[in-house]
């Protein structure tokens, strides 16, 4: 192993929690759901729904990161593993969600019916 | 072969020189592949359930009404608790599972036997847990109403308190016999029946004018719209099923492709959790004999460890996009 073998334990809980401290935010507010988040939207998706998706990114990296131990990795395969992941979800993502809006707007506005 | 020269031949490129692509060894660099090609499949997954839900946009069923069971308090809905609590439970064994491997980096086995058992521990009730979520979800709790157009209809009090067809359906003189397979002519059987008919519930809903019918399409107050008395009449008459839980076919919830995709993305990833249990379990029996040891590396935990985290990671996910979005 190139790196020492130095205990990490106080990172370990440290993480930890910040991550119980994340979930707890977003029960919380998944529960309350509070009127100005959830009834305002930024760019097509609603406020509370920005806010949910920020902090699973923000516990993803920290996954990653620290349990993973993706920060005692070389940059060569930190690269080689995030890239690819990051390119490609963005790109099924924003294909899919604008054909599943398109065939919604479809069924709402044109002649044929929807009946299921 | 001799035909074949390249500057490392005759050396072992990743069993023993120093030559390590990208400064990992091969296991190691083999599961952080594997793993990034398993998040592509699971976000395929999401990606295939956002599409749908955009493409029912105005009538995906609301998840904080469908996921409110919790042990102990029936008939008290407490929406998301029981998720988030499952979702605890997977970041802590991630985190003795870090530390277990942590253990390992220092060679002590004491520790690294103790920290694996706890993450089996976890990942065991993650899995229960997830099975008793299963069970709620297939066993329904309000029961609806589909009608010949393959909408849904749900039933709600005047103030807007679900109510399941138990509380108002009348019981009617009829025989409805369940088709078995030994009543068949041919090898014919059918799903198990509705505890009622639907002229049961329509008959109830005559008794009772109290009962709202709910229907799938949200409103501007992102709520279920749910039709006035007169409305409701409307809609009941065109009933033609009663719909009970939830199977492949259709659920009490709503959308139909809703379940297809609840029990098929928390199922892949269950089994991403069952397998991981035991794949830690025999990394465990390994550690106990001592094989770690003598080899005076533990990379092994370290690469199941890998494989650990991220099916937390991909829970976080499904998290988000099943239970919070």
């Amino acid at each position: 192993m190139s790196h020492a073998h130095v205990s990490n334990t106080k990172r370990i809980w440290t993480v930890f929690g910040l991550l119980s401290i994340i979930t707890i935010v977003e029960v919380a507010l998944g529960i309350a759901k509070p009127g100005f988040l959830h009834n305002n939207n930024l760019v097509g998706v609603n406020l509370l729904n920005w806010i949910f998706i920020i902090l699973t990114l923000v516990k993803a990296y920290y996954i990653v990161y620290a349990f993973m131990h993706m920060e005692g990795e070389r940059k060569s395969l930190q690269y080689a593993v995030i890239f690819p992941l990051i390119f490609l979800v963005i790109y099924l993502l924003f294909i899919l969600l604008t054909e599943g809006d398109y065939v919604f707007e479809v069924f709402k506005n044109s002649t044929i019916k929807w009946n299921f | 072969m001799d035909t074949v020269t390249t500057a490392n031949s005759g050396d072992k490129v990743w069993g023993g020189g120093d030559n390590q692509p990208m400064g990992a060894s091969y296991g190691k660099m083999m599961m952080w592949f594997f793993i990034l090609s398993d998040a592509l499949t699971f976000s395929g997954f999401l990606a295939a359930y956002g599409f749908s839900r955009f493409k029912f946009i105005e009538t995906w069923p609301l998840a904080d009404e469908v996921f409110t069971h919790f042990p102990f308090m029936h008939g008290n809905p407490q929406p998301m608790l029981y998720v988030a609590f499952m979702t605890f439970v997977l970041i802590f064994s991630s985190v003795t599972m870090v530390l277990a491997v942590d253990a390992g980096h220092q060679l002590k086995k004491d520790k690294v036997v103790l920290y694996l058992f706890l993450t089996i521990i976890g990942g065991l009730i993650f899995v229960g847990s997830q099975a008793w979520e299963w069970k709620n979800f297939i066993k329904g709790e309000y029961g609806a109403v589909e009608t010949k157009g393959g909408s849904l209809l749900q039933f709600v009090d005047t103030e807007g308190h679900r109510v399941a067809l138990a509380d108002f359906a009348a019981t009617l003189p009829e025989e409805r016999e369940q088709l078995t397979r030994n009543k068949g002519r041919w090898f014919m059987d059918e799903a198990s029946l509705p505890a009622y008919s639907v002229a049961e519930v329509q008959a109830g809903f005559k008794a009772h004018p109290n009962i709202l019918v709910r229907t799938e399409h949200i409103d501007a107050n992102k709520k279920k719209t749910v039709l006035s008395r007169s409305e409701s009449e409307l809609r009941l008459k065109d009933a033609s099923l009663v719909v009970e839980g939830a199977n492949l076919t259709r659920n009490e919830y709503g959308s139909k492709l809703f379940a297809d995709f609840f029990f098929f993305i928390t199922g892949f990833h269950g089994f991403h959790v069952f397998s991981g249990v035991v794949i830690n379990i025999i990394i465990f029996f390994n550690v106990l004999l001592g094989t770690y040891e003598k080899r005076k590396s533990y990379e092994m935990v370290e690469k199941v460890g890998l494989y650990w985290h991220f099916v937390d990671l991909v829970w976080v996910f499904v998290f988000t996009v099943f239970y919070l979005i």
